[in-house]
């Protein structure tokens, strides 16, 4: 049987207008015709170069990558929302593409009119929507609103009601972008499970997400993009593996000093920072059982105070996981540069995109020398052939620790 | 069922791939309507009243007043015939020249045929105008005209036609301008206001004795759709030369529209 979908040598070429205007007005081309005036110098970037893959019917396939790498220009391109700049896709089944889950929602409409509306914009016939609409709704949960209009749902049922009309899509090509990057953890849990049920039942899938306990538990093969490249093709488990080493590259470290930014006070600057794995290597993403640690360096102008390194970690939903510092004891009051690094251990912060804040400060008097919000990004993730369990979906928390339990029969 | 995703290549309209997404028409045309009827106060007797206000306004302001001369043709009459057909074109290229942008959140997220857009705001310009259409009948019988509902109905499909090329050509030339350059739908109003003192819906062609406006009406195929709708009523022969010429002259509006469009609709999720 001939593949469902072959993808070659795909190309995209954008091209960015170097201008300050979000849009191209009618009265500044005008303007810049009558005076022969080109202010629009243009760029032209290449969003893919020369995309090949084939994929087999009934296949689930992962599309990871770091934002920007191309992969939501390659679905548009799957999804015929955009056209390529050069090369083919000879698709031989309907494709349906959920880049976001209730499109062409409107507010006025009630919830049993955006119903109809939304499935006839994803793709189904009347018919369909009709023979499907209770199961639509009682997965949904919002029986008793569906003649209230959607301006009065709150945004959870909104998001509910979005995503029951479009788990009853039956196309032989699903392509799915990050919508499972919303909702709850309860809801996210119910959209996995159907997503599994409609792979098992022999459709095929391109997941794009950021979230790899997904694409594990959903993708027999993954696809790693990196600049508008297919970086990596395989097996789930060996392209994530290759992906979550990411080693190699050197963009996650700081250079304050290089990019001439001063950081601190007439006390202490902020010179670099990066996040390294145990064998020293600058990394951007740490698996959960590996501990990784948070590297600074500053220089110490003058003697006088106190200063102690401290460092914020944020989870992306912006708590503060912990503040960790060094022992106000041990602080430096010398002149020099000095590295700091704080150790995370393994099995420690649960998976899940943290931020650390990198500070140093003076406690008496209290004096903030500097502190740098934001200063790494970076990924922890969990590599679920490790998992011992068939639970494979996450789990809630911003710490795992591994503690010890103690049991005893009484 | 297989088929290729290419470059942007040889201009075609899909016909057969619009009428498989008719029922997306439907639905799209379904929830302007909606949609425009929840959010008016009045709701759907809005639709009835604002020609009938218009028609009451200008039949004082210009018959009364100004006493304007229409010949056999009272003036209200007279008006609500012009105002029927260019209520399509005005509220038609407005709808659809902003179709584009107020659906880019879609575009940009989902594949249907992008001319789905533009005709359905023209349908829906469609379904206001079936009613002021029974309304002005009911008007001629008020009148007293049984004789003039027959030819009248003639008449209907062919200024029709001509009033709609034009309208959807203008309408999905507009939209995918509007895309392009975001600063134009501020002129479409102006436009549909100047254009509406060019066309001969508050006075007659007879009352103009300026040459050029007589060649810009020749030239306006909504004009001439609209004295060929007034010559149903009145039971005059129409001039078909002319008739035939904003026939021609309103394809020509259509084509160049929906190929302007087509050439724009290739990167439409670009710039939307």
């Amino acid at each position: 049987m001939k593949p469902i979908l072959e993808i070659s040598h795909i190309s995209k070429k954008f091209r960015i207008r170097h201008q300050l205007v979000p849009y191209l007005s009618l009265r500044d081309r005008i303007f810049d015709t009558v005076t022969f005036k080109k202010n629009t110098s243009s760029e032209e970037f290449w969003a893919l170069t020369d995309i090949n893959f084939k994929v087999e019917a009934g296949e689930s396939i992962g599309i990871i990558g770091r934002n920007g790498a191309g992969k939501s220009t390659l679905l548009k391109i799957l999804s015929k929302i955009t056209l390529p700049t050069s090369g083919k896709i000879i698709s031989r089944g309907r494709i349906a593409s959920l880049l976001e889950v209730g499109t062409g929602f409107h507010p006025e409409l009630t919830g049993r009119e955006n119903i109809f509306l939304n499935g006839s914009i994803l793709g189904m016939k009347s018919r369909e929507i009709r023979a499907k609409f209770d199961a639509i709704v009682e997965f949904s949960g919002v029986e008793n609103f569906l003649d209230t209009p959607l301006k009065h749902y709150s945004s959870g049922m909104q998001l509910r009601l979005a995503f029951a009309v479009a788990a009853f899509l039956e196309p032989e090509v699903l392509i799915i972008d990050e919508v499972l990057a919303v909702g709850d953890a309860a809801f996210q849990k119910k959209c996995i499970g159907k997503m599994d049920e409609v792979a098992k039942s022999g459709r095929t899938i391109l997941f794009v997400s950021h979230n790899m306990n997904a694409v594990y538990s959903l993708c027999s093969r993954c696809i790693h993009i990196s600049k508008g490249t297919i970086q990596d093709m395989g097996s789930t488990d060996e392209v994530i593996k290759s992906y979550l080493k990411g080693g190699s590259e050197q963009t996650h470290v700081r250079d304050y000093e290089k990019a001439n930014r001063v950081i601190g006070d007439n006390t202490a600057t902020l010179l670099q920072a990066r996040l390294l794995n145990k064998e020293g290597h600058t990394i951007e993403y740490i698996s959960l059982d590996e501990p990784c640690g948070i590297e600074y360096v500053f220089r110490v102008h003058r003697a006088g105070l106190n200063p102690v390194p401290n460092i914020h970690l944020f989870t992306n939903k912006g708590e503060c996981a912990f503040i960790g510092s060094v022992d106000p004891k041990g602080g430096f009051s010398a002149p020099g540069t000095y590295k700091a690094t704080m150790w995370i251990p393994a099995n420690l912060l649960n998976a899940g995109t943290y931020s650390a804040g990198l500070a140093l400060s003076t406690l008496s008097p209290t004096i903030v020398h500097f502190y740098e919000q934001d200063a790494i990004l970076f990924d922890v993730i969990e590599d679920m052939n490790k998992r011992e369990t068939e639970w494979k979906n996450s789990l809630p928390g911003v710490v795992r620790p591994r503690l010890e339990w103690k049991i005893e029969k009484n | 069922m297989e088929y290729e995703i290419r470059p942007a290549g040889k201009f075609k309209i899909n016909f057969s791939e619009l009428w498989e997404f008719r029922e997306l028409i439907y639905f799209f045309t379904w929830r302007d309507i909606k949609v425009k009827y929840k959010q008016t106060v009045l709701g759907a007797a809005w639709v009835i009243l604002q020609p009938l206000l218009l028609v009451v306004i200008f039949s004082y302001t210009f018959s009364r007043l100004l006493s304007m001369e229409t010949g056999t043709l009272q003036y209200p009459l007279f008006v609500f015939s012009g105002l029927l057909l260019w209520n399509i074109f005005s509220s038609g290229i407005n709808s659809a020249g902003n179709s584009m942008i107020s659906n880019s959140n879609i575009i940009n997220k989902i594949y249907f045929p992008r001319l789905i857009i533009p005709i359905s705001s023209i349908v829906s310009t469609l379904v206001d105008f079936a009613i002021q259409l029974s309304l002005f009948v009911i008007t001629l019988l008020v009148y007293g005209k049984y004789s003039s509902i027959g030819p009248f109905i003639l008449v209907l499909p062919i200024s029709l036609t001509i009033t709609l090329l034009t309208t959807f050509g203008l309408g999905s030339f507009l939209a995918a301008l509007n895309v392009k350059y975001r600063d134009f739908r501020y002129i479409v109003p102006f436009m549909t206001q100047v254009l509406l003192f060019l066309t001969p819906i508050i006075y007659p062609v007879s009352s103009i004795n300026v040459p050029l406006l007589r060649t810009v009406f020749i030239l306006n195929p909504v004009a001439t759709a609209i004295e060929l709708l007034r010559n149903g009523i009145t039971g005059t022969a129409p001039q078909w030369d002319l008739v035939l010429l904003a026939f021609s002259l309103s394809a020509g509006i259509f084509l160049i529209g929906i190929t302007y469009f087509r050439k724009t609709e290739q990167y439409f999720a670009d710039l939307a």
